[in-house]
Order: structure tokens, then C-alpha cells, then sequence
């Protein structure tokens, strides 16, 4: 997967000699296998995280039966005679999100894309700090281990959701060998991991830029990486305090998110009590909000990207894309509390974070008309990449339009912890974000392995997957509104005012189990081409930026550039009236 | 190829590498300990009675000099450098790593001093604050002073290769040091005194 080790090249920029093959491809400094790192890792973890919605979505269907075939390997304690256990259902749902998050979606937006692509856009030999970044991914990796490992501890893993709330975080499974523990622990790690890779970010990108890339000639993935990458730094600390307080909490019996006189199974808990559980609501939430963005804006860096490329035209508005996602990561540190509408906290405060809400739709919307504007008069190149862009375009507007009646606190009191909830943020983060990153990967995977991947497999997984999240994420709208809790095991099953829409159930269930046979399209494909596929151009796309205009396809270890390049205009200059081809790179002057 | 700005400042930025870094992951530090003091604002608020007294005030006192003492030796051995006086560098830091074991003797002594007498960390929420907070920022001290006995041992043999890059690097340790006693700054009068 990593470099193809040209002679030329070899002998000109590697200048650090021979390197084992432990320095070259486990623990090497270069950001180039430090990205295929993350990238196969969070590819992994992203699969495992679809496997274990898988398994609930059997209980969901087929509520109480048995699971055959597979259902016998997960053990007697977990789904006995293939039956699945309401634990084990909580297990499945608590580490299903945890995992998609934090150990799948933004490893691969930011360990992967970012680190790969980032330095290479912006004419830098390497990330600012080499071995910080070796070391970032190295925690990271850790705190995958740690997360994993808590499936097979006594009483299994974490169980009380991926938002982890107190009291019933605090007291499921107590002590150091509960699950909740080990997402703890997990969570420091990948806590740590990320501000180590935020720090290095900044500090590239403001520090490493070539000769002539200024501020607003960055390409728009920069930029998403940018901001990202500020809140990232700012918004984690916060839940590592929160996770530090529950850590004391389960192992030095404090009593940080548990009120006086909390009784739990009939018994007032021996705890001195004086503690809060809203206080966890409001650390944990001042960083998952921001993390909704960290979710999106490398989508939206990625989308740009190949809109502008295969649209062949500037993308519409550059730099009120820039100032609009700058205006948004500040204002996503205020948004937290209307994840909390309904826990009792005021109307006075509830007005406030509605409003801010409503405010922060604006840039959001202003991307995503910028990036339809593009579109307007081109002459388009279906290509698989542009294909998972396009569908990322409506899928997101979905994601986003739905979200308002969450945002306004009167109509969130109806829409609070159903399915609408789940439609509505999966809108924006499977068909919306790993649509994106889907883009990217058939977009940069040319220039990771120079060659390309194949075409007619890349449409039969983008109609096969397009189709399929719509038939899991559109009823689940449906559910919703008919008022069907997000946190049932049964699916349902005992409520009057769900059975107009049990059916669903099933129909969501089969379409997440095609959507699986899809994803093997695209392993297959990915495998394939990276041996077999048909060998690329040094310029594959013919575009702008400097990682295709200026770097050597595929890329030379350590060092990326024969010469560090130097840039004359702007990241989107194609079709431009009067030159001699259709896109001019940054690092050529154009014709006056 | 070499990684530019690692020595020299990049002109429009004004800073090296790593002095940008560092602010940046102090930033981050701000945000935790930030949390941290928000936390404990809302205990207390919602306390109905804040226990007073619990805590030694003149250790206290004495460990505030002692850390304040510190960041000024620091910054000596920064300008010592500066200044091409590698012996008075040495003998800055290994006050300054000195200071940082002084501190955490006499806050041993306080924990000690808790143990014994019971008050646990689940004993009340004052005293799990208590904990949370200072042990927190004794994780840090402990943070800064391995950094600092590198640089003040095997680390310091830089001087002879790259002075330039090595008193960065000092400088760079002496920014996040200060942060630290700038956190103690503020821990003392609200724990100790409030």
C-alpha cells in the first residue's frame, strides 16, 4: 500500500539512506505512511463499527429470535442459543457510535486525509513535528486497542450509550474492570492523540506554506483542515476533564456527577452525594458539538476538491467558503446545550442556544449553496469521485434541514431521543461525510499508489451504497415522527403508537445488509487496483493543487518534492479564457 | 529536505516552529484546567455548605514561593544561553528541577497528611476537587520536570552541535514551566484561601 520505491527518485530524495523495514512502514516519521496508517486503521474500525449495527439490526427486525449461523460465536454471556441479551444490545449500541466517531470517521477525515494530503497541498517536505505525528497515531492506535479489549473483560463493554451519562455511567458495572472504564482510559488516549495531531496541523499549515501560498491561496481543504484542527485543540480538553472526574468517580468513589440521595435498585447508594450529573451533559457536549464539525468540514474540504476538479471551473465563492467555516468554528463553541433541551435547565437558556443554533445554520448554508453554484453551466465528468460528491451535495441538505426542528426547543420537546434524532445526524454523517471520504479515497488513491482504481466497480458500490442509505436512514424520519424511542431493544414492539410503523424495522434491517455486500465491491476494488489497477499519469486529474501538479505521482518517501515549488495565483484557476490548457497549477505563472 | 523554521523565525508569523506549537497546546491546557475550575464553580455553587479550613495554608505558602522562585530561575537559565554562559545554565535548571522536587515533597507531605487522617478523595466534594485538581497539576509538574532534567543532562550536549535550536528548545520548556505555575497561581487561592 505504501510507496512503490522508484531507482530515480530513490537515489535523488531519500535522504535519510536505507531504512529497515520497521522505520520504513511501522514506526516511520513520514506523513505520507503515517496517513495510509490512519487510513487503514480507521477503514477497519469504520467496518467494525457497521458490523455491530449490523448485529442490532437483527434484534430490531426479529426481535427475540434467534440469530442464525453467526448468532452462536458471540458466547453464552452475550446471545445465548443465538439470542440476543438486552446487555449485549446496549454494549452494541454505546461502542457502535463511540467507535464511528472517534475511532473511524475523524481518524480517516483528519489522521488520513489531513496527513496525507495536507503537507503535499501546501508545498511542505513533511509535517512540522515528524515524530509527534508518528507518536499521535501510535496513541491513537492505543486507544483503538483499549476500546476493542473492553468486549472481552468480565461483564463487557461500555453499556450506557456513547454519550456515557451519569448517574447510570457512573454505577453500570462498577470499579476498574467495568467497560465503562476502558472507554474512559480509551477515550484519554485518543483524546491525547488528537491534540498532538491538532498542534501539528496548525503549525504546519501556518508554518510550512511555500513561497507564495498565502492565507487565501490555500485550497479549501486546507482550510476545512484548519479549522478542524482549532477545534479539535479546543473543544477536546474539556471532555478529558469530564473523563478524568468519571474515572474518580468509578475508582475513587467520588461523587462528581451523582446527586444526594441518588437511589438506585430500591437503596440509597452510599456515595457523599453533592455532585451533578447535568455537569457531564454540559462537558461532554461542549465538545461533541464542535465534534459535529470536526465530522463535516473535512467533507466539505474533500467535496470542494473534487467539485472544482471535475467540474473544471473555480469553485463559486472561495472565499466565502473560507470566512464562512472560520465564522462557524467559533460559533460551534456555543451551541452545546441544545443537545439538552429537555433536561430541565430553563427556558431563558434553552432561547439562547436556539438562537445560536439557528446562527450557525447560516454558514453551513452558505458552503453548501457555493459548492451548488459551482455547478451551474459546467460541463461535468461523472467520474466515481464526482459521483460520491454529487450524492454527498443532497444528502448533507437532508442532514441539515432536519436538524432545525431539533435546534428550535419547542419542536425538539416532540423529536427529543426518537428515531428522527438518529435519521437526522446519520443524514449528515453516512451519506453525508463518509460519502466525502469515499470521494477522497477514489480521488487520492491514484496518487498514493499510482494507480487508478476501478471505475465501472466504483459506480456499482456509489448506486449500490447511494440507494441503500436511503432505505436505512429515510424511514427512521418516519419512526420518528410517529414518536418511536431511539433506545428500544425490541424496536418497539409494545407500544401502541409504533405499530403503524414496525414494518420499517425489517425494511431498514435488509437495506443495512445490502449496503454490507456493497462495501465488499469496494474492498475487492481497493485491493485489486492497488495491484492490478491501470498505472496514472503524473497528473492524473489534471488538477490545480500542488499534490497532483508538483509532487511526483506516486510519491517519493520523505521529502515529497524534487524542488519545493513556489505558487503564483490561486488553487481553482481552471478554464481559464486565453490559456494554453483548461487548468493552470499553482506552482505555473499563468499567461498575462 | 530539512524541515524549514525549526531554528529561525518564519517572517510572517514572528515565531520558530515549536514556539507556535507550544502556545497552541497551551491553548489546550487552558481549555482542561479551564473545565476543571467550571467544575468546580458549579459544585460549590451548588453546595449547601463549602467546608473551610480543611487545607494547610502555610505548606501552601511556601510551596506558591517555591514554585514562583522557579519560574524566575527558569527564565535565568534561558537568558544565560542567550548570553553564551552554558555553566550558569546549568546551574538555573538544576535549581529550577531542584524547586520542582521541593514542591512535590511538601505537597507529599500534605497528601500524606490526608491519608492519615482519612480525608479520602470520596469524602466530600471539596476534598474530590481537591485531589482532582492538585493531582492533576502534580501530574504536570512531574511532566515539566522530566523535560527539564533532559535538557538539564543528556539533552544539554545540543549546546555544542546546535546552541541556536538548543536554547529554543529551553525556551520553549520555560513557556510550558511558567503555565504551570500559572495554574498554581490560581489553585492556591481558590482551594487554599476562597
Amino acid at each position: 500500500m505504501t510507496h512503490p520505491v522508484h531507482a530515480g527518485a530513490h537515489t535523488d530524495l531519500h535522504h535519510h539512506g536505507e531504512q529497515s523495514f520497521w522505520r520504513q512502514y511501522v514506526f516511520s516519521t513520514d506523513h505520507k505512511v503515517i496517513g495510509i496508517q490512519y487510513g487503514i486503521t480507521s477503514l477497519f474500525f469504520l467496518f467494525f463499527g457497521f458490523t455491530l449495527m449490523m448485529l442490532m439490526r437483527w434484534q430490531l427486525a426479529y426481535p427475540g429470535e434467534a440469530l442464525p449461523i453467526i448468532g452462536s460465536i458471540f458466547g453464552q454471556d452475550n446471545m445465548p442459543d443465538g439470542i440476543m441479551l438486552p446487555e449485549f444490545y446496549n454494549q452494541l449500541g454505546a461502542m457502535h457510535g463511540t467507535i464511528m466517531v472517534f475511532l473511524g470517521v475523524v481518524p480517516l477525515a483528519v489522521g488520513a486525509f489531513g496527513n496525507y494530503v495536507v503537507p503535499l497541498q501546501i508545498g511542505a517536505p513533511d509535517m512540522a513535528f515528524p515524530k509527534l505525528n508518528m507518536t499521535s497515531y501510535w496513541v491513537y492506535f492505543i486507544g483503538g486497542i483499549t476500546m476493542l479489549g473492553s468486549f472481552f473483560i468480565p461483564g463487557g463493554a461500555a453499556q450506557s450509550g456513547w454519550t456515557s451519562y451519569p448517574p447510570l455511567s457512573d454505577i453500570t458495572v462498577p470499579g476498574f474492570w467495568g467497560g465503562q472504564t476502558f472507554w474512559l482510559i480509551g477515550m484519554v488516549f485518543l483524546i491525547t492523540s488528537s491534540l498532538l495531531g491538532s498542534v501539528n496541523f496548525i503549525v504546519t499549515i501556518m508554518q510550512l506554506r511555500t513561497k507564495g501560498l498565502s492565507l487565501m491561496r490555500l485550497p479549501f481543504f486546507v482550510w476545512s483542515q484548519l479549522v478542524t484542527a482549532f477545534l479539535l485543540l479546543l473543544a477536546f480538553p474539556p471532555l478529558e476533564a469530564a473523563g478524568v472526574l468519571q474515572l474518580m468517580d468509578r475508582i475513587a468513589g467520588t461523587s462528581f456527577f451523582l446527586p444526594s440521595g441518588l437511589v438506585v435498585s430500591g437503596q440509597i447508594i452510599p456515595n457523599t452525594g453533592g455532585g451533578n450529573p447535568l455537569l457531564w451533559q454540559h462537558l461532554f457536549w461542549f465538545l461533541a458539538h464542535p465534534e459535529v464539525y470536526v465530522l463535516i468540514l473535512p467533507a466539505m474540504g474533500i467535496v470542494a476538491e473534487v467539485i472544482a476538479n471535475n467540474t473544471r471551473k473555480p469553485l463559486w465563492g472561495y472565499k466565502s467558503m473560507v470566512y464562512s467555516i472560520i465564522f462557524l468554528g467559533f460559533i460551534s463553541f456555543i451551541v452545546w446545550a441544545h443537545h439538552m433541551f429537555l433536561t430541565g435547565m430553563g427556558t431563558a437558556i434553552s432561547a439562547f442556544f436556539q438562537t445560536t443554533t439557528m446562527i450557525i445554520s447560516i454558514p453551513s448554508v452558505i458552503v453548501l449553496s457555493c459548492l451548488f453554484i459551482s455547478l451551474y453551466g459546467s460541463s461535468m465528468r461523472f467520474n466515481t469521485p464526482m459521483l460520491f460528491a454529487l450524492a454527498f451535495l443532497p444528502m448533507f441538505g437532508i442532514g441539515g434541514l432536519t436538524g432545525l426542528p431539533l435546534g428550535l426547543a419547542a419542536s425538539d420537546i416532540a423529536l427529543h431521543d426518537t428515531y428522527y434524532v438518529i435519521g437526522h445526524f446519520h443524514y449528515v454523517v453516512a451519506p453525508g461525510t463518509i460519502f466525502a471520504l469515499f470521494a477522497g479515497i477514489y480521488y487520492w488513491f491514484p496518487k498514493a499508489t499510482g494507480r487508478q482504481m476501478n471505475e465501472p466497480m466504483g459506480k456499482l458500490h456509489f448506486w449500490g451504497s447511494f440507494v441503500c442509505m436511503n432505505v436505512i436512514f429515510f424511514p427512521m424520519l418516519i419512526q420518528g415522527l410517529a414518536g418511536v424511542s431511539r433506545r428500544l431493544y425490541d424496536g418497539g414492539q409494545q407500544y401502541a403508537h409504533a405499530q403503524g410503523v414496525l414494518y420499517l424495522n425489517e425494511v431498514m434491517s435488509i437495506g443495512a445488509w445490502v449496503m454490507c455486500l456493497f462495501q465488499f465491491v469496494f474492498i475487492i476494488n481497493f485491493f485489486m487496483s492497488m495491484r492490478k489497477g491501470k498505472k496514472v499519469e503524473e497528473n492524473h486529474w489534471h488538477a490545480t493543487t500542488l499534490e497532483w501538479a508538483a509532487a511526483p505521482t506516486p510519491p517519493v518517501p520523505h521529502g515529497n518534492f524534487k524542488t519545493i515549488p513556489e505558487v503564483h495565483h490561486g488553487p481553482y484557476e481552471y478554464s481559464v479564457p486565453g490559456q494554453a490548457k483548461d487548468y493552470n497549477p499553482q506552482n505555473e505563472p499563468m499567461k498575462a | 529536505m530539512e524541515i524549514p523554521y525549526t531554528i529561525a523565525a518564519r517572517p510572517d508569523t514572528g515565531l520558530f516552529n515549536a514556539k507556535m506549537g507550544i502556545w497552541l497546546f497551551l491553548a489546550s491546557e487552558v481549555m482542561l484546567f479551564g473545565a476543571l475550575f467550571t467544575t468546580y464553580i458549579l459544585l460549590r455553587v451548588g453546595a449547601p455548605e463549602w467546608p473551610h479550613g480543611e487545607l494547610d495554608v502555610p505548606l501552601a505558602t511556601i510551596n506558591t514561593a517555591v514554585l514562583i522562585s522557579s519560574s524566575i530561575t527558569m527564565v535565568m537559565a534561558w537568558a544565560s544561553l542567550m548570553m553564551k554562559q552554558f555553566n550558569k545554565y546549568k546551574l538555573y535548571m538544576g535549581l529550577t528541577i531542584l524547586a520542582g522536587v521541593i514542591f512535590l515533597v511538601i505537597k507529599a507531605f500534605e497528601y500524606g497528611h490526608h491519608f492519615e487522617t482519612g480525608e479520602l478523595p470520596s469524602k466530600s466534594t471539596f476534598l474530590a476537587i481537591y485531589f482532582t485538581m492538585t493531582g492533576l497539576h502534580g501530574l504536570h509538574v512531574v511532566g515539566g520536570m522530566i523535560v527539564n532534567s533532559y535538557f538539564w543532562g543528556p539533552g544539554s550536549r545540543m549546546w555544542k552541535t546546535e546552541p541556536a535550536r538548543f536554547t529554543n528548545r529551553v525556551e520553549v520548556a520555560g513557556l510550558y514551566w511558567h503555565f504551570v505555575d500559572l495554574v498554581w497561581i490560581f489553585l492556591f487561592p481558590v482551594l487554599y484561601l476562597l
